[in-house]
């Protein structure tokens, strides 16, 4: 009995998880590509085209010695082929005809391709209140309200740009929070970065704009390794946004990403993330592979580093956004949601490092598992013998959406501090078919009952969302969930 | 009365669980106005029936018909059954975390509005709605902002059963033992919703072991289920008779 209605019920579901991907088209662009494939000289090359400073170069290849040393982690257990890293276009960026002076030069093309995307660029559309940095697949194209800001003393601009124009502060952070050999793909990024955002908010400013960037990956060979590197001085406070999407391609794609943060003193930094690469479709051919690596030091006395993510796509995700507590009575935060469906494997959580004293942490996580996909909570907290009072307190729950998805949860807990307290709760649940037919009965449809338990599963995680990115959330789940039932 | 169409016809209805024949050519015809009773031993098909009418998924209509207001139900969705007015109060009323019971209850008189090409309410006139209803069944309304059944006593979620028939206005209820569990307060506050709630245009099945609810709520007819399907039909003199002498008696 349990096997039929089980075979509606997952019919049904599947019907309402499988929506089509609508990010999928790419653009027919003329670009200006390293041919495929990685040693010294295709970073020696990216380096040049970049015109970056012989520190950056050193930089690169120090990694790149380091990461040849390395091997791909096993630890997580995710199944997928050797990824051929010399089958892999490094550099890929859409021609410049000339150089840019404002954004009315940008190619119209890669405009309307943001506009497709619901990211308008373009002065008189573009969002308020959000400032928005776009990126298209190793290149900056261009970021708005650039001038609004400076007059705050704020820097807000490509990473390629910060190079130019920062070299000092770039030299003074690069790899300073994530260090080069931190771990296989952080060496790989550090090798051949191409772009990304850069923002330095300086002393006693609280941005009055969020902050956004936008991660667009074209090209159907090329890999996207961004890097973005958040400075929040003294008494600053800064909420940043990134969104990515990717064409459906046939063949798996490597994004490779490192962001750093750093708060000093009582500054604030808030970092959200909605990520929605190509998934794969529904037999789990191609996909993103989605390695990152997210940190961010709490330097300063009563900083606070906050990450919210909202993972939807990528076939692989493997990322731990953590928190290093160095400054006394600082504070890490990381609130997720990870959506799974078809073969998609999410392997993601957060890292809490406690160094200083009454330091406090908070993790909750909760992943949604559907289709045959699989979904782990990895988390480490760390309590070291100098943190005295510390706190941390995490929540894992997982809903299975059927009877094939998985959801495991693997929470690591060091304590070497007596004075300190650490709380873990965890919970699994199901989209029964009970609760479906409640509904139902109810005259309530499919898709509304399932909207309306996962958006109630993943409350605690959308209020900390900014305002204006909570209704992208929203439409991001629902465009996975609404469905064709009925 | 009986010259109108039956709002419930069933005839010859046979379904299945797999390959578990639970209801053997079941027979009944209901009309408006009319309160039935169907008692009978446990495994008899009675809850089977009920979910049956409501449209429930794990169950295969073998044979037989299922009109509602002279039309075949058969072929349609459980939603499409609730909109065109059946309405089921569970026997274990499932408990769904993270969706409170205002939005919900909201959600399902919208969607009832909707169908009736009816304007849909925002939360606050709905509140008023539900505010008046509340009263019906004794209810506070610190209950509009728990989760839907969650941590909800017995009681409270059999009261919660009748309210959302009574919010839905359903033509025909099926009401699965919501008299067990309860209290003899609780039984009372809940014979009086439905008792207030029941017309000249409505239909009521009451599905349930014992008579002592049918002090409550006087039922037109009285029918025993046996091995799926109604062996016996009478008056409410017959559950009596059934509480003194049980169902062996009949065989």
């Amino acid at each position: 009995m349990i096997n039929q209605s089980n075979k509606t019920l997952n019919t049904n579901i599947t019907k309402l998880v499988n929506q089509p991907y609508k990010y999928g088209f790419s653009t027919t662009i003329e670009k200006d590509i390293i041919e495929k494939g990685l040693n010294e000289n295709v970073i020696r090359l990216i380096s040049q085209k970049k015109g970056e400073p012989n520190f950056l170069l050193q930089f690169r290849l120090k990694a790149y010695k380091q990461w040849q040393k390395m091997k791909c982690p096993e630890w997580s257990q995710l199944k997928f082929s050797e990824i051929n890293y010399q089958d892999i276009i490094y550099y890929s960026a859409p021609k410049i005809k000339k150089k840019l002076d404002s954004l009315n030069d940008v190619d119209p093309e890669l405009l309307e391709t943001f506009e497709k995307l619901g990211i308008s660029l373009t002065e008189q559309k573009r969002l308020t209140n959000v400032a928005v940095d776009a990126v298209f697949d190793s290149v900056s194209v261009g970021t708005t309200f650039k001038k609004e800001l400076a007059e705050q003393g704020i820097i807000f601009c490509s990473f390629s740009e910060a190079v130019q124009e920062y070299p000092e502060l770039i030299e003074k952070y690069l790899g300073t929070v994530v260090p080069i050999g931190d771990n296989y793909f952080s060496a790989l990024n550090s090798a051949v970065f191409t772009d990304g955002s850069f923002c330095y908010i300086p002393k006693n400013i609280k941005c009055p704009l969020d902050l956004s960037t936008y991660f667009r990956i074209n090209d159907q060979k090329s890999g996207q390794f961004e890097r973005t590197l958040i400075i929040a001085d003294d008494n600053s406070s800064v909420s940043y946004l990134e969104g990515c999407t990717a064409p459906q391609y046939d063949n798996n794609q490597l994004h490779a990403a490192i962001v750093e943060l750093i708060a000093f003193k009582n500054a604030t930094i808030k970092y959200s993330t909605v990520q929605n690469w190509y998934s794969g479709n529904e037999q789990g051919q191609g996909g993103i592979y989605n390695f990152v690596t997210k940190r961010g030091l709490c330097a300063g006395h009563s900083s606070k580093i906050s990450w919210t993510q909202v993972e939807t796509g990528s076939n692989i995700t493997w990322k731990y956004p953590s928190c290093l507590l160095v400054g006394n009575n600082a504070q890490g935060e990381f609130y997720s949601v990870a959506l799974t469906n078809n073969y998609q494997q999410a392997d993601t959580g957060s890292k809490m490092i406690h160094v200083g004293k009454h330091t406090r942490s908070r993790i909750v996580s909760k992943g949604i598992s559907s289709g045959k996909s699989k979904n782990s909570y990895r988390g480490l907290v760390n309590i070291t013998s100098k943190a005295i009072g510390a706190r941390n307190y995490s929540q894992c729950d997982s809903l299975l959406i059927g009877n094939l998805s998985n959801a495991n949860t693997f929470p690591f807990i060091s304590v070497l501090n007596s004075t300190s307290k650490v709380e873990h709760e965890a919970s699994t649940s199901k989209i029964g078919e009970e609760q479906i037919f409640y509904f139902l009965q109810r005259g309530i449809s499919l898709e509304k009952g399932v909207e309306l338990m996962i958006s109630g599963f993943c409350r605690d995680v959308f209020t900390e969302l900014p305002l204006e990115f909570s209704a992208e959330a929203d439409r991001l789940l629902s465009l996975k969930l609404e469905g064709s039932v009925g | 009365m009986k010259d109108n169409i039956p709002i419930l016809e069933v005839k010859d209805l046979k379904a299945a669980i797999n390959t578990n024949e639970i209801l053997k050519n079941l027979n009944l015809k209901v009309y408006k106005g009319e309160i039935h009773a169907i008692m009978g031993p446990n495994g008899s098909g009675k809850s089977t029936f009920s979910k049956v009418l409501a449209g429930h998924p794990t169950y295969e209509i073998r044979s037989g018909e299922v009109l509602f207001k002279g039309k075949s139900i058969i072929d349609l969705d459980p939603e499409e059954r609730s909109h065109l007015g059946i309405f089921l109060a569970f026997q274990y009323p499932i408990e769904i975390p993270g969706v409170s019971n205002e939005d919900f209850l909201r959600l399902a008189y919208n969607a009832k509005q909707k169908f009736k090409d009816e304007p849909e309410v925002d939360p606050l006139t709905f509140f008023s709605i539900i505010t008046e209803k509340l009263k019906l069944v004794d209810m506070s309304s610190t209950f509009l902002s728990r989760n839907v059944n969650e941590g909800f006593s017995g009681g409270e979620k059999k009261r919660n059963e009748i309210l959302q028939m009574i919010l839905l206005d359903s033509e025909l209820s099926i009401l699965d033992e919501t008299d067990s569990g309860l209290d003899i307060d609780a039984l009372k506050i809940i014979s009086h919703g439905i008792n207030t709630f029941m017309d000249d245009n409505k239909a009521i099945i009451l599905i349930t072991h014992y008579q002592r609810l049918l002090d409550y709520i006087k039922p037109d007819f009285v029918h025993v289920m046996q091995n799926g399907k109604i062996i016996k039909t009478g008056t409410a003199s017959l559950a009596k008779e059934l509480e003194i002498k049980g169902y062996e008696w009949l065989k």
